[in-house]
């Protein structure tokens, strides 16, 4: 921590003290869930507040069940609600009055099927699709209970995404197993990795998994909402979801009441936006480095003073 | 469970009404083989007659968050002012063992990790002598080590107030049962559902109505951890043999005395043992606190998975389990401990475990504020097992992937996958006759009208091929945990020092979360029922030992004597006396494995299973309360389904051996 940060964040807390002197000296609590990213976002965006002089608590909280949190205004502001995996419990939220979206972080949520580099030896058409066709690449991902399927490892039932119905549409011979968390999903990649054995399986970003392993994402034809919505856009005249996934938004959610009691911070976490590099440089640094996620925030605010204060001015 | 539950039932209605059971058998066999054309209603209950539990129930829950008012103050109001109330203790166990407090102003710092450690070893000392100190303060001492002790203090601090909360809560309710047996008959059934509708199933509600925070997370704790108290309670009450009682009252005692003077205290070994139930399923529910806010030892191990860094997974977990044994075995020497005799002397000779426990709070507290050290532990001389965890999972996976694959695969395709499309072909009308029928046999038309309508209502809710999933992942987890712990407990009953070693290991997977090896679990068997399998059969194996060894223990020496001297061979007094001898126990065991089981159905959901276990996680993550709680009805009905099958067999065969009616043993 360099003395110029620190000068500077005085002269933040300063000039903020004065100008926000009206707003609630209480907490604003943010929430904490359990993956790297997150961790990350949270606390950039807490040590914001914080130079802006607001009062911040971090709390522990479930990616779900936070929303019971928000709607009562126990919690105040969660970071990342992920497009593809969050949008029906914040739909619900929201739809109460009680929660509002406070717009995009900058960040894209992409996820897609993903396998190992190595795989292209066994299936030399991939990343295209249509190489998932072929009877001996799709063996070459099976095990005993799918043969002669292969075997596709897809996000918990929770996540939605559509996967059996896709397998369905683009005729694909493969059998959707689920996992149950996103921690068995990665344990499964990272056994295979060790084993260098085939693996398919749903991965997102971003995330410390495809800066540490390499692989690709399979390319499906591309995500247009028609082609969920109306069976007879894409490949397949009768089915829906012949295409690949939507890549989404990653929102920022908080509780109603944050706008009035906090009208500073509000507007500072409005203007919050992050980019996926930035994003997956630090999550790199925490996961793969070794570094703790406060050091790795403080690196960046740094390093990106002229950001963070446009924030709060 | 149909098959596998009422399989002693089936042996004694053989002796009495066999040729029932073959028609009823028949019955069920000619309808699950040709019904289906005739009767397909027999097989999923149509759509248009499914009453909506979900939206019933989900209504109800609404109005009881949003409008339910007394006049005064709203239902979410009184909720919040009990929360806040909670929150006080809490707040102040937390300012003493890690966050430090203000007191008029003043900053008083934490007692640290040397002060902390200190007084659990002093306690030790008190209770049980060298050798409890040196237990519990090298547990505490263990936490400090691995560097766990910022999270173990947050969670010892929820601990301590949830503990004596659930206690004395579960012990009034029990008092009030026991005093009054109309209202002890009618908490029966509500002491069934705390404890078997999955957490998960109301925790929405409960975030509403309690705030989002710590105070949710010992609501939970205390609804999932209470009911063994209150159960134990009503039992050892009613056991109080009858001369205690008629002394008490020829001494002219009020009632108020009776019950604290006389009844409680000639209790207090059983209710020690609800104590100990009570902190190890508190501690159980660590992992589930941590994801509502509660954080500590919970939320390191969930986000040391996430990482699949194992080495830090295990290290967070031996933490809450070297927490669990310290807590649990100086409240076993409180209890065993015989009141002291006067001493003569001054304050110091008189107590002198007090003052030197006011010595050691006062010496560290100060020397905390001197010495860095003494506050916090050094980080330097933390330990940790690094990466070496990680490693040997790699090395297992790398080199006897294959091997472990032959034998899942051999396990999968003959005995997992047959099972289940057995039992999901099933026709609920069938079942539902069937265990009716059993409910007969073993208990009368009461029993009977509960084990069928039960079955019946499960159908109704549409969620039949879940339930049935369920029955046949608890249910052959069930098999191999018996089969695994039969034969270990007979080897270990007869051994003391054996025994002692293995309930240190049972302790240890009961408490240790299930989390930490599931996740290795994976990566070796992947994702699938198989690895579900694992973890359940794991976690409930340790009641199929502990009442097997409780069982064996307690049968009359003098039979056994008499055994011997008419020549049997060890085999037989094995199997012809002692075996039988035991059997009601053994059966309460296998009552015990299966709620164990069914309990582990939240855990098993977090591995892709498509039971109702994740019926209520898909619910939890759509924020339908409705819906939760339907599925978590279906399975506090198997396992009341279970549970009653089960009691009533254990009756009858103790009522057949000519036993008393004893059973200390539904404690869980």
């Amino acid at each position: 921590m360099t003395t110029k940060r620190l000068s500077a964040i005085a002269l933040a807390l300063l000039t903020s003290t004065s100008a926000y002197a009206q707003e609630s000296t209480d907490p604003i609590k943010l929430t904490l869930h359990d993956w790297t990213g997150q961790l990350i976002t949270t606390q950039l965006m807490g040590e914001v507040l914080k130079a802006g002089g607001y009062n911040v608590e971090y709390v522990q909280a479930d990616y779900l069940a936070q929303f019971a949190g928000l709607e009562t205004g126990d919690l105040d502001v969660a970071m990342e609600i992920w497009e593809t995996t969050g949008r029906e419990a914040m739909d619900a939220a929201t739809a109460t009055g009680n929660v509002v979206n406070v717009g995009p972080t900058g960040m894209q949520a992409k996820e897609e099927w993903w396998y190992p580099l190595y795989m292209k030896e066994q299936c030399p058409g991939l990343p295209n699709w249509e190489a998932l066709k072929e009877p001996a690449c799709a063996e070459a991902f099976g095990t005993a209970e799918t043969l002669p399927k292969g075997r596709y490892l897809g996000g918990p039932v929770t996540w939605g995404g559509f996967d059996d119905e896709r397998v369905e549409a683009l005729d694909l011979p493969f059998e959707v197993i689920h996992a149950g968390t996103d921690a068995a999903l990665f344990a499964e990649l990272e056994s295979a990795i060790q084993r260098q054995a085939p693996i398919l399986l749903w991965v997102y970003a971003p995330h410390w998994a495809p800066a540490k392993y390499e692989g690709e994402w399979v390319e499906f034809p591309e995500y247009s909402a028609e082609c969920y919505a109306d069976p007879a856009v894409g490949l397949n005249p009768d089915l829906a979801y012949d295409c690949g996934k939507p890549f989404g938004d990653i929102w920022k959610v908080a509780w109603a009441g944050v706008k009035d009691k906090w009208p500073g911070a509000y507007s500072a976490i409005e203007a919050f936006t992050i980019s996926n590099d930035d994003m997956g440089a630090m999550i790199t640094e925490v996961d793969l480095n070794g570094q703790s996620v406060e050091q790795v925030v403080a690196d960046w605010m740094a390093a990106n003073e002229a950001t963070w204060q446009g924030w709060i001015q | 469970m149909a098959r596998a539950v009422p399989a002693p039932a089936t042996g004694f209605g053989l002796r009495r009404g066999p040729l029932l059971w073959v028609v009823a058998v028949a019955g069920f066999a000619a309808l699950w083989l040709w019904g289906d054309a005739a009767l397909p209603w027999a097989f999923e209950i149509p759509r248009g007659w499914r009453p909506p539990f979900a939206g019933w129930i989900g209504g109800a829950l609404d109005w009881l968050t949003d409008e339910a008012d007394f006049g005064l103050f709203t239902f979410r109001e009184l909720t919040r002012f009990v929360s806040a109330v909670i929150d006080v203790p809490y707040q102040v166990a937390l300012g003493l063992l890690s966050d430090g407090a203000s007191v008029f102003g003043v900053p008083v710092p934490p007692v640290g990790w040397l002060g902390v450690t200190l007084l659990v070893a002093l306690l030790g000392l008190a209770l049980g002598g060298v050798p409890l100190a040196a237990l519990s303060g090298g547990a505490f001492l263990f936490i400090a080590v691995f560097g766990q002790w910022t999270s173990a203090m947050f969670t010892l601090a929820s601990i301590v107030v949830a503990v004596p909360l659930g206690v004395g809560s579960g012990l009034i309710l029990g008092i009030a049962g026991h005093r009054w047996k109309r209202f002890g008959r009618a908490i029966v059934p509500v002491l069934d559902l705390m404890q078997t509708i999955p957490i998960f199933a109301y925790l929405v509600p409960i975030l509403i109505l309690f705030g989002f925070g710590p105070t949710s997370a010992m609501i939970a704790t205390l609804i999932y951890a209470m009911p063994p108290m209150t159960r134990i309670t009503m039992l050892a009450l009613h056991r109080v043999p009858g001369e205690i009682v008629d002394l008490g009252r020829m001494i002219g005692c009020t009632r108020r005395q009776m019950t604290w003077r006389v009844m409680v205290p000639s209790a207090q070994e059983a209710l020690m043992v609800g104590v100990n139930q009570v902190i190890m399923l508190s501690l159980n529910m660590v992992i589930i606190a941590s994801m509502i806010g509660a954080g500590g030892l919970g939320f390191d191990v969930l986000s040391a998975l996430r990482r699949l860094d194992f080495g830090a997974g295990l290290e967070a977990g031996f933490a809450i389990v070297a927490l669990a044994i310290a807590l649990d075995r100086l409240s076993q020497a409180a209890a065993a401990r015989r009141p002291p005799e006067l001493q003569s002397g001054g304050f110091i000779a008189r107590h002198p475990f007090v003052v030197a426990a006011l010595a050691v709070l006062v010496g560290a507290t100060l020397a905390g504020l001197a010495l860095p050290a003494v506050q916090s532990y050094p980080e330097a001389a933390e330990l940790s097992t690094g990466s070496f965890w990680s490693e040997v999972v790699a090395y297992i996976n790398v080199h006897f992937f294959d091997a472990i694959e032959a034998v899942k695969n051999a396990v999968l395709l003959n005995v997992l996958i047959p099972v289940k499309r057995f039992l999901i072909g099933l026709p609920w009308l069938g079942v539902a006759g069937l265990l009716a029928l059993a409910g007969w046999r073993l208990g009368g038309y009461r029993l009977a009208a509960l084990t069928g309508g039960l079955t019946v209502l499960i159908a109704a809710t549409g969620l039949w091929e879940e339930a049935m999933t369920t029955v046949y992942l608890c249910g052959i987890s069930v098999v191999f945990a018996m089969l695994i712990g039969l034969p270990i407990g007979m080897l270990v009953a007869e051994r003391d020092r054996l025994w002692a070693w293995v309930r240190v290991v049972i302790d240890t997977i009961q408490t240790l979360p299930a989390f930490v090896y599931l996740m290795p679990a994976v990566m070796l068997f992947r994702v699938g029922d198989f690895t579900a399998m694992i973890a359940i059969v794991a976690f409930a194996l340790a009641p199929a030992i502990r009442y097997t060894v409780l069982g064996l223990r307690g049968v009359d020496r003098s039979l056994i004597e008499a055994g011997e001297a008419m020549g049997c061979t060890p085999l037989q007094i094995l199997t012809r006396i002692r075996l039988r001898l035991a059997m009601p126990e053994i059966l309460l065991g296998l009552n015990q494995t299966i709620m164990f089981a069914l309990s582990m159905l939240v855990i098993t959901a977090l591995v892709g299973t498509r039971d109702l276990g994740q019926e209520v996680y898909i619910a939890l993550t759509k924020a339908d309360a409705g819906r939760g709680l339907v599925a978590g009805l279906c399975v506090a009905f198997i396992a009341i389904i279970a549970d009653r099958l089960i009691h009533a067999a254990a009756s009858r065969t103790r009522a057949r051996l000519g036993l008393a009616d004893g059973g200390a043993h539904d404690a869980a």
